[in-house]
């Protein structure tokens, strides 16, 4: 095979952005475990990776454009490349949405715990999947794995719109519980985010696979297009 | 594994690599000096004999009677000139057509290959040969000696030299030429004649030059068809006088005014023959333009 | 104008070596189309069955269709008549040696008994116009030798010289595979400009210059055309494996 190096710049390309990818999905299952089980000490530990993240976004857009700019790659190569500096982006914002969840398991340290209508924990563990799985379709280069994650979006989707019903009439009916149901909204939106991202991710991987633009699908249940901003 | 040359067998190697440098060279200008020697000598020792025995006579006059002094070599000069032009008509247009056919039309044809290989034993048939043949061909049925039959001898014998020069010009053209001119949508034929023979002008002329030069001094194939005329011929079926021809009959005779007329016929000759070929060149390089070879 | 070129079950053989096998496309009229290939696939032998100069070649045999616009090139013409219509540059610029720009812009209209000189001044500034060439030489038309320019000029000369006897469709063989990056520059933009007035069929081994200058790029291999298709899907999301393995360099 020709253009060796080529070849083994892409697949260092890869393991970085698998890195990145690792720190990520590892930022929200601690961010979803301290709000499980309350505990400021990973908090810290999610603070801390987001600077790693942030350095490796930096690096890989850089090692990206290089290869854009000396190989001239074509078809899937370039899809390759293009899908990398996409999902870093949203990789990056994951781990943003993770420091936000565990800002909020700081501050609702100070609070009463209180039962609120909302199921935080299914919300995140969907979330969490999803994000697992978008990942393993980038490992595997798999567009079937990447497509049962666009139909996972809508399940979120839902979800946090029940829970900004419910917890927009908990703030207007039980005002003392107000800050807590804040935070809860908070991070429902937060996880709502998380499962853009991964559905970004997703379609990203589908593009480079099959070379399909499947972005801005508006599903049957007439669920939110994760490109629109808000 | 390194050797280890010391600094002054490196010195050493270079003096000797400089002396059989110088060497080689000197043994090349030598060579040089002694091919174009003979050359020079031969051009000096003619003038030496010959130049004393030139005079306007010698230009207008034709020879005297043996006995009387004077007379010169304007009839053979003229003839010289006549037979030559005959031959070059009869020599050149079939050699280059040759040529062309060879290089162009039928490469790789057992017609070429007959045609090239009856060019070179021609090259190769002696002089005297040529001279008894044309006389069977062309004197015989004619019934006399003339300036025609001494035309045809002296131009089949330009005929190879002129056909293979010019196949080989021809076949020095690159290909992309060719191709150049088909693409435009110009017939085979024309595309020949008016690209690639011009583009293998210059050295096609070269090939006519060369084949000129040789005939211009040929004796033998004169003596049974031109046969020489003592004086002024006008039609081309009668006999004719030629340079070489009188130059040969001159130098045999016991005449001593005969042979010095000999001498001076030679230098003649060979300066026409130079200035013949110069002219031939200054004016085909005045026509071609700067850059094309 | 240009006209579009059909080619039905074209196959040709060089002796008995099957140099191109059961070739079917359409070339679009006015448009450029590039076609891509490693060494020895059988795209340069194609563009030379489009002009018929593959049969300079006494070893060249053809089967099948070549329609140019309505013509059918081998059936209905003689092959000069074909190239008068179907102009060629090749890889190696091939201007006319012991000719000056005039005359080797006007060879091919001189050649073929155009005398008029009036016209023949104005084809020859419009073709070095449309070439690109005309500000550069226009003080030295007739006294300058074609082979005296620069190579990048030279070529622009030989587009100039096929532009002249009005072609409907120009073949580029590898034009700028002989020229440094500045003049290869000015050729694709000239071929960008003279689409419109003429079809132009371009074999290039640059699969940048390909993505460059051609809307439609096909893909050849070892005789056959595995691809035609819009540049832009070829390069970015090619239907055949083969395709794509070439234009990411894993082979050839």
């Amino acid at each position: 095979m020709t253009r060796i190096r080529f070849q083994q710049s892409l697949d260092e390309l890869k393991e970085q952005l698998l890195v990145m990818a690792g720190l990520a999905e590892q930022a929200i299952q601690r961010a979803i475990e301290a709000y499980r089980v309350r505990d400021l000490s990973i908090c810290d530990l999610v603070s801390r990776s987001e600077i790693a993240i942030n350095r490796l976004e930096r690096e890989i857009d850089q090692a990206a454009l290089d290869l854009l700019a000396m190989e001239q790659p074509m078809a899937i190569d370039l899809r390759f490349i293009l899908a990398v500096i996409k999902i870093n982006a949203d990789l990056e914002r994951v781990g943003d949405a993770a420091k936000a969840i565990s800002e909020r398991v700081r501050s609702m340290e100070q609070m009463a715990v209180v039962e609120l209508p909302v199921d935080i924990p299914r919300m995140a563990s969907m979330a969490a999947e999803m994000v697992r799985k978008c990942l393993q379709s980038f490992i595997e280069a798999d567009a079937e794995t990447a497509r049962s994650v666009l139909s996972m979006d809508d399940a979120v989707d839902a979800m946090n719109r029940a829970a900004y019903k419910a917890l927009t009439k908990v703030m207007e009916e039980q005002s003392h519980l107000a800050p807590q149901a804040l935070n809860a909204l908070m991070i429902s939106r937060a996880l709502e985010r998380v499962a853009d991202h991964a559905t970004n991710i997703a379609e990203d991987v589908i593009f480079w696979v099959q070379g399909a633009d499947v972005r801005h699908h508006k599903s049957v249940t007439g669920g939110r297009d994760p490109h629109a901003m808000g | 594994m390194e050797e280890h040359i010391l600094p002054t067998e490196h010195k050493l190697k270079a003096r000797i690599r400089t002396l059989t440098d110088g060497l080689a060279t000197g043994l090349a200008v030598l060579s040089t000096l002694l091919v174009v020697a003979p050359l020079v000598a031969i051009f000096i020792y003619l003038v030496y004999k010959g130049a004393s025995s030139l005079s306007w006579a010698f230009f207008t006059d034709v020879p005297k009677p043996v006995g009387e002094a004077g007379g010169g070599m304007a009839n053979a000069i003229a003839g010289s000139a006549i037979l030559l032009a005959v031959g070059s008509l009869i020599g050149i247009p079939v050699g280059i057509s040759g040529g062309i056919f060879l290089a162009e039309f039928g490469r790789g044809t057992k017609l070429a290959n007959a045609v090239r290989f009856t060019a070179d034993v021609l090259n190769g048939v002696p002089s005297i040969v040529m001279g008894i043949a044309v006389y069977s061909l062309v004197v015989v049925p004619q019934g006399h000696f003339s300036a025609f039959s001494g035309g045809v001898a002296l131009g089949i014998m330009m005929i190879p030299t002129v056909c293979r020069t010019t196949e080989e010009m021809l076949l020095m053209v690159p290909n992309a030429v060719r191709e150049a001119a088909l693409a435009l949508g110009v017939p085979n034929w024309r595309s020949v004649l008016a690209i690639t023979v011009r583009t293998a002008s210059s050295g096609i002329i070269t090939g006519c030059m060369l084949a000129f030069a040789r005939v211009a001094g040929e004796t033998a194939p004169l003596i049974f068809t031109a046969f020489g005329n003592v004086g002024w011929s006008s039609r081309l079926d009668e006999p004719i006088a030629a340079l070489p021809l009188q130059i040969y009959v001159y130098a045999l005779s016991p005449y001593d005014d005969w042979h010095r007329l000999a001498w001076a016929g030679a230098l003649v000759l060979i300066v026409l023959i130079v200035l013949a070929v110069s002219l031939v060149r200054y004016v085909t390089s005045r026509g071609v333009l700067k850059g094309a070879s | 104008m240009g006209v579009g070129i059909e080619v039905i079950n074209l196959n040709a053989w060089y002796g008995t070596n099957h140099t191109l096998q059961d070739i079917n496309l359409n070339i679009p009229a006015n448009h450029v189309t590039a076609l891509i290939g490693p060494s020895g696939c059988g795209k340069s032998t194609f563009v030379r069955c489009l002009n018929r100069m593959h049969e300079t070649n006494p070893i060249a045999r053809v089967t099948g269709t070549v329609r140019i616009g309505d013509l059918d090139i081998y059936e209905d013409a003689n092959p000069v008549e074909i190239r008068r219509r179907v102009g060629m540059v090749f890889q190696r610029p091939n201007p006319f040696p012991t000719m000056s720009i005039y005359d080797n812009v006007a060879a091919g209209l001189k050649l073929n008994g155009y005398s008029n000189r009036r016209a023949l001044d104005e084809i020859v500034e419009k073709s070095l116009k449309n070439s690109a060439l005309w500000d550069e030489v226009k003080d030295e038309l007739k006294k300058k030798s074609g082979a005296s320019l620069s190579g990048g000029q030279q070529q622009r000369l030989c587009i100039a010289r096929a532009l002249a006897v009005d072609p409907e469709v120009l073949l580029m063989d590898e034009p700028a595979s002989a020229l440094d990056p500045v003049s290869t520059s000015k050729i694709e933009d000239l071929i960008f400009q003279l689409k419109s007035q003429y079809t132009i069929v371009i074999v290039t081994h640059n699969m940048q210059q390909a993505a460059r200058v051609a809307e439609k790029t096909g893909f050849f291999l070892n005789g056959r055309m595995v691809e035609f298709d819009l540049t832009h899907k070829i390069f970015t999301n090619p239907s055949d494996k083969r395709t794509e393995d070439y234009i990411t360099g894993r082979f050839g």
